[in-house]
């Protein structure tokens, strides 16, 4: 009962697909000598038609750097965006492709990534999202989990960033922050107990822009734990990863 | 004839009030632009078009059913998710999960008493974080007249294995094919090896956990 409940659900999802395909698209006419179409979205697949000069498209959708266009015979294929750069509108404006660039990263508001590094010799995997208040200055969520030899963590921290160059391609930020930390000794472990401490951190990093939505981001971080017992400990953690923004 | 009549007086009064509040409107406006009357007043606001938006689908969803080995518990069917995001047409991140059960290791049957984990011990549970690059993009015939986009990947990431009562940090290697037979679906045929190291047996070694499973997904 459950599968033919799955069933149906699918069904109405392709016929609300459908419905969607019949909505109308934004149309281009090609300015290029010719454009060539794949039967897919990549370099590798073969071209099966090609549209001239003149000729209005349809932009049926689009993935990665490829348009699903459909010309005015019916044909449908995948068109790199290179060659709709020079397509003018219905109206005989140049058409503005829709992308990412580096303004765009400069006016960033929203950020979310994955990082992988060593946190004080254990291996660590965070996740994080920011939000941008000013161009210079964003507060960023991080929980992050480090497994080692002999404990695992589980870190969660909320911290300040100052971007110094938000505008340029490539910029070192600094930040500050704190939150808690979470350690269980491994179970092959015995007597041991669990524990909950509040951290503090301090650190610098480089971000990079790359192409599209895409950011990499590598980072030094100085961690003080506040223990129960006498001494405070210090953690050095280094990482990098990838991040988007959007 | 009355009617008539009656229709007249209407429209006249009419005319009269629509005169009346035009030369007063006359009045102000002349005011305003200091005697000279507009002759048309413009009074159109500027058409808005707004294009419509092109549909991106870079992400893609889905779910995959296989067997895992766990090294020295047996091998057992694994379920799992994933979701990805395609950066370029190389270039994609993918995250995953999955799960499965494992059995008794030979010592354990052998013996006959000894259980070295709990059942619930005994569960192992994945996810992970991974880049994959798009291989050998191209056309596959199946028969005469029908062709299928692929494309092979190779992928590897980091993660986390929940196994015998400890989270394992876990490297992830492998291989796949991608078949499209539509723009929206794919089939997926996955190899990969969850690499990490396991103290539980008394001495600390590289387990090596191979799983080969088969998926679907849906871009969005």
């Amino acid at each position: 009962m459950r599968r033919l409940l799955i069933v149906v659900a699918l069904c109405q999802l392709c016929v609300a697909a459908g419905a969607a395909a019949a909505e109308r698209h934004r149309e281009v006419v090609i300015e290029e000598p010719f454009i060539e179409l794949h039967t897919g979205p990549g370099r590798g697949y073969p071209v099966f038609h090609v549209a001239e000069r003149g000729e209005r498209i349809a932009l049926l959708k689009r993935r990665t750097d490829w348009f699903k266009v459909r010309v005015p015979r019916g044909e449908e294929g995948w068109v790199h965006r290179e060659q709709l750069a020079a397509t003018l509108t219905p109206e005989g404006a140049p058409f503005e492709l829709p992308g990412f660039t580096l303004d765009d990263y400069a006016d960033r508001r929203w950020e979310a990534g994955a990082l992988y590094g060593d946190f004080g010799g254990a291996d660590v995997i965070s996740m994080y999202g920011a939000f941008a208040f000013t161009p210079n200055l964003s507060l960023e969520l991080w929980v992050s989990q480090a497994i080692g030899r002999f404990s695992d963590s589980e870190l969660a921290t909320i911290n300040v960033v100052h971007t110094l160059y938000p505008d340029r391609r490539v910029s070192p930020y600094f930040t500050l922050g704190g939150g808690s930390i979470h350690t269980e000794p491994k179970a092959t472990l015995v007597a041991t107990v669990d524990r909950t401490d509040n951290l503090a951190h301090a650190g610098a990093g480089v971000r990079t822009y790359l192409t599209r939505r895409f950011v990499f981001r590598a980072e030094y971080k100085t961690y003080v734990v506040f223990t129960t017992r006498d001494d405070n400990e210090e953690i050095r953690e280094w990482k990098a990863g990838f991040s988007f923004f959007f | 004839m009355e009617s008539r009549l009656l229709v007249l007086l209407l429209a006249s009064v009419a005319i009269a009030t629509l005169s009346g509040c035009a030369g007063r409107r006359g009045l102000e406006t002349a005011a305003a632009d200091g005697g000279q009357p507009p002759v048309i007043e413009p009074d159109i606001d500027r058409r808005e078009i707004e294009p419509p938006k092109i549909d991106t689908e870079n992400f893609e969803v889905g779910i995959f059913a296989g067997q895992l080995s766990v090294e020295d518990f047996g091998v057992n069917t694994v379920t799992g998710a994933r979701f990805a995001y395609h950066i370029t047409e190389g270039f994609f991140v993918e995250a995953a999960g999955g799960k499965t059960d494992t059995e008794l290791t030979s010592f354990e049957r052998l013996s006959g008493a000894a259980q070295l984990l709990t059942d619930a011990e005994r569960e192992y549970s994945y996810y992970n974080v991974s880049l994959g690059y798009n291989i050998l993009p191209g056309e596959s015939f199946i028969g005469r007249n029908r062709a299928l986009n692929t494309s092979m990947y190779v992928i590897g990431g980091v993660g986390k294995t929940k196994f015998a009562g400890d989270d394992r940090f876990t490297v992830n290697l492998g291989l796949g094919v991608r078949l499209m037979p539509f723009d929206w679906l794919a089939v997926h045929a996955d190899v990969r090896d969850h690499v990490f190291d396991i103290d539980l047996l008394g001495r600390e070694k590289r387990a090596h956990n191979l799983e080969a499973h088969v998926g679907v997904t849906f871009f969005f």
